[in-house]
């Protein structure tokens, strides 16, 4: 009986825990935004940060996005044959990919990849001092360090989606038509069909630069409160891929559910 | 007849967390001396500095710079009068991105309108006198631990401060860097006509640099004086810390039940 | 890193991104085919509109001239209200039939134009009169199944 008590009121700390830090992160937000002149009136600084988590993960965005391609193309055609629909692969690939698994796969990746980094740059920054040093000589850090990198990450997010969504249509094209032999013309005039600009690709958009938001506020919100010390940051690095996980695939069901309400 | 008292401490108390850190400091520190701040570990003396430089907000007394109350300041007021103070890091913190000379240029190019140029001849002046104007394209990863104090000291001058303050400068190095950071120090002080207030528990270099000391413990000052006083002095604290004695006011042993209890424990009652 | 090589990597970095939207955008969608002209709307009322769906495409000869706007149910007359933005650059005479096709066999379902001759044109907000409703599936076979049952009675 005290044991599992003892655990309830675990879970009950750590449920009140995270509301707690859930607050503080949107103050940091809110502070983020206020102090974010300087990352476009010094646009070298953002330039560098755009650098740094979208250039560097173009390589992971694009490949995964090809595999991910091959991939439907392959499941897809295999389905369809079933029912002589095989020059609806264009629209199964592309609708997938432009609704779904681009924004979604694509900032799943961004997050590994230049969130964690983020959350490094900035955790060691502050276990090493320089963020103090920072601002004893009346530098806002938050100004300097963290509003580039998170503007960084929000520019750089809806282009890796819109890539990563392309190179995926690429993929299924690309098993489709030239290696399984489906028609070409079928596979594009039946893709442009049916799927259409507002509602498919620019909702992907719209989507992407949501995650982009919520990807790079937590990897500079966990960066900057993490411990200052080694450990503490390799378990804020943790944290910013986890927590970033939950965020995308919380939000896209939000947003799913608010923009394809299912026709009629 | 009073010296021009740039830092003036009255009463300060600080606590985190309702854990009392710091209880009842007063100092008054004159222009141009080099004060040495000393005491064990967790003592409150960083915090001390902390509370100085503004970036904590005591809970109680007051901290006065150049006149100006810094513990009532804004955020804003407070990045002004920072432009005017300069901070050693412990072991540097040195910006790991940029060079030697970037890094000294920090303070420069963020606080001051100078051409590229004029920055240039004012970093290598700075990088002059630290002894490491060769190394200004060196990254911080590739410098030891003595050059990169050196370079953290040159970018902490950079604005020619007022105050200089130095949280742990001698921690870590060898004696030869301990000699020069201590010579350093002494001499951009008087040359830039600065006051410097330094955080240590290096004994033997203080004493041989400082012109006044200030001993605190449990947040208190427990004595002061100039180095001559320090070494004479027949206060318990005071010996112990100077002499480096196991055995005196400050306890060897961490509290724990006395041996008869820990070794015999129930054992002792029948 | 120098300065200058950064930009360019950013540059590229951005044109690249940009150039897969507008090809996502292009190719991929609709948009240059798409309802950039102007659209004027016609109604139509049907007792069974089937599976018809909002977004879902009108055509005459096959070809798209127009999209479902919207499918509401009017209490008072029992019937399924259709709106449609049908382009602007095309024009139906008064006496067009509106039907509910099927694509394929298990495909979509569209509504068909099939014009009649007369002069006058549909105008914007008019209501479209001649109107077949969606062969329910189940009705058919109920009715194939009647039509047996006959027969078998019949030749008795």
């Amino acid at each position: 009986m005290a044991e599992s008590m003892s655990s309830i009121r675990k879970l009950g700390h750590a449920v009140v825990d995270r509301i707690w830090r859930l607050g503080f992160a949107a103050r940091f937000l809110v502070a983020v935004l206020r102090y974010s002149g300087p990352s476009f009136r010094r646009l070298p600084l953002t330039l560098r940060e755009i650098y740094f988590s979208g250039v560097l993960s173009l390589l992971i965005i694009m490949v995964s996005g090809l595999f991910v391609g091959l991939v439907l193309g392959l499941q897809g055609y295999e389905t369809l044959q079933r029912y002589g629909s095989t020059e609806a692969l264009g629209v199964l690939v592309a609708l997938s990919l432009t609704r779904e698994l681009g924004p979604v796969v694509a900032a799943l990746l961004f997050a590994s990849r230049a969130g964690s980094s983020v959350t490094a740059e900035i955790g060691l920054m502050k276990a090493t001092e320089q963020l103090k040093a920072m601002d004893i000589m009346a530098v806002n850090p938050i100004a300097r360090v963290v509003a580039p990198r998170f503007w960084g990450g929000v520019v750089s997010m809806p282009l890796l989606a819109a890539l990563f969504s392309a190179m995926g249509v690429f993929g299924g094209w690309l098993i489709g038509v030239v290696f399984i032999g489906v028609d070409d013309g079928a596979f594009w005039s039946q893709m442009q069909s049916g799927v259409d600009f507002r509602y498919d690709v620019w909702n992907g958009v719209i989507k992407s630069f949501v995650f982009g938001i919520a990807v790079s506020l937590i990897a500079v919100f966990e960066g900057y409160d993490s411990v200052p010390t080694a450990e503490g940051v390799s378990r804020a690095i943790t944290r910013t891929v986890v927590t970033s996980a939950l965020a995308i695939l919380a939000l896209d069901f939000v947003l799913t559910s608010f923009m394809f309400r299912g026709t009629s | 007849m009073s010296e021009d008292i740039l830092v003036d401490i009255e009463d300060l108390h600080f606590s985190y967390d309702g854990r009392p850190v710091l209880a009842g400091i007063n100092m008054k520190i004159p222009r141009g001396r080099v004060v040495a701040i000393m005491g064990g570990s967790g003592c409150g003396k960083t915090t001390l500095l902390r509370c100085i430089g503004g970036q904590l907000r005591p809970t109680g007394g007051m901290v006065r710079l150049a006149d100006q109350r810094v513990s009532e300041m804004s955020h804003a007021e407070l990045y002004g009068l920072r432009r005017k103070m300069g901070m050693l890091f412990q072991f540097g913190a040195l910006f790991t991105d940029m060079t030697v000379f970037d890094n000294v240029a920090f303070p420069l190019r963020e606080h001051t309108d100078l051409s590229e140029e004029m920055i240039r001849d004012l970093v290598l002046m700075k990088l002059e006198a630290v002894g490491l104007r060769g190394a200004r394209a060196l990254m911080p990863g590739e410098l030891s631990g003595g050059m990169a104090r050196r370079v953290a000291l040159a970018r902490a001058v950079a604005l020619d401060p007022m105050l200089v303050m130095y949280d742990e400068p001698f921690a870590g190095l060898d004696p030869i860097a301990l000699g020069v950071i201590g010579q350093l120090i002494r001499k951009l002080n008087d040359a830039l006509g600065a006051t410097s207030i330094m955080v240590t528990h290096d004994v033997h270099e203080s004493l041989m640099i400082v012109d006044y000391i200030y001993f605190v413990s449990q947040g208190r000052i427990v004595a002061e004086g100039t180095p001559d006083a320090i070494r004479g002095s027949t206060d318990p604290f005071v010996h112990q810390f100077v002499h480096a004695e196991v055995a005196g006011p400050v306890r060897f042993d961490y509290p724990a039940p006395t041996i008869v209890r820990e070794f015999l424990g129930g054992r002792a009652h029948g | 890193m120098n300065r200058t090589v950064l930009d360019l990597w950013v540059g590229i970095f951005v044109a690249i991104g940009i150039a897969a939207f507008l090809f996502l955008a292009l190719k991929v969608g609709n948009l240059s085919s798409g309802h950039l002209s102007e659209t004027y709307t016609l109604q139509a009322r049907f007792d069974n509109i089937g599976g018809l769906k909002v977004r879902g495409p009108v055509k005459s000869a096959g070809v798209r001239v127009g999209r479902i706007a919207d499918i509401r149910f009017d209490p008072a007359t029992y019937e399924a209200v259709v709106t449609m933005d049908i382009d602007g650059r095309y024009r139906f005479p008064r006496d067009t039939f509106a039907a509910i096709y099927t694509s394929g066999l298990l495909g979509e379902q569209f509504i068909g134009f099939d014009v009649g001759g007369d002069d006058r044109m549909l105008r914007a907000g008019d209501t479209v009169t001649k109107t077949q409703s969606a062969v329910v599936l189940e009705k058919l076979i109920s009715q194939f199944l009647f039509n047996k049952a006959a027969e078998g009675q019949g030749t008795k």
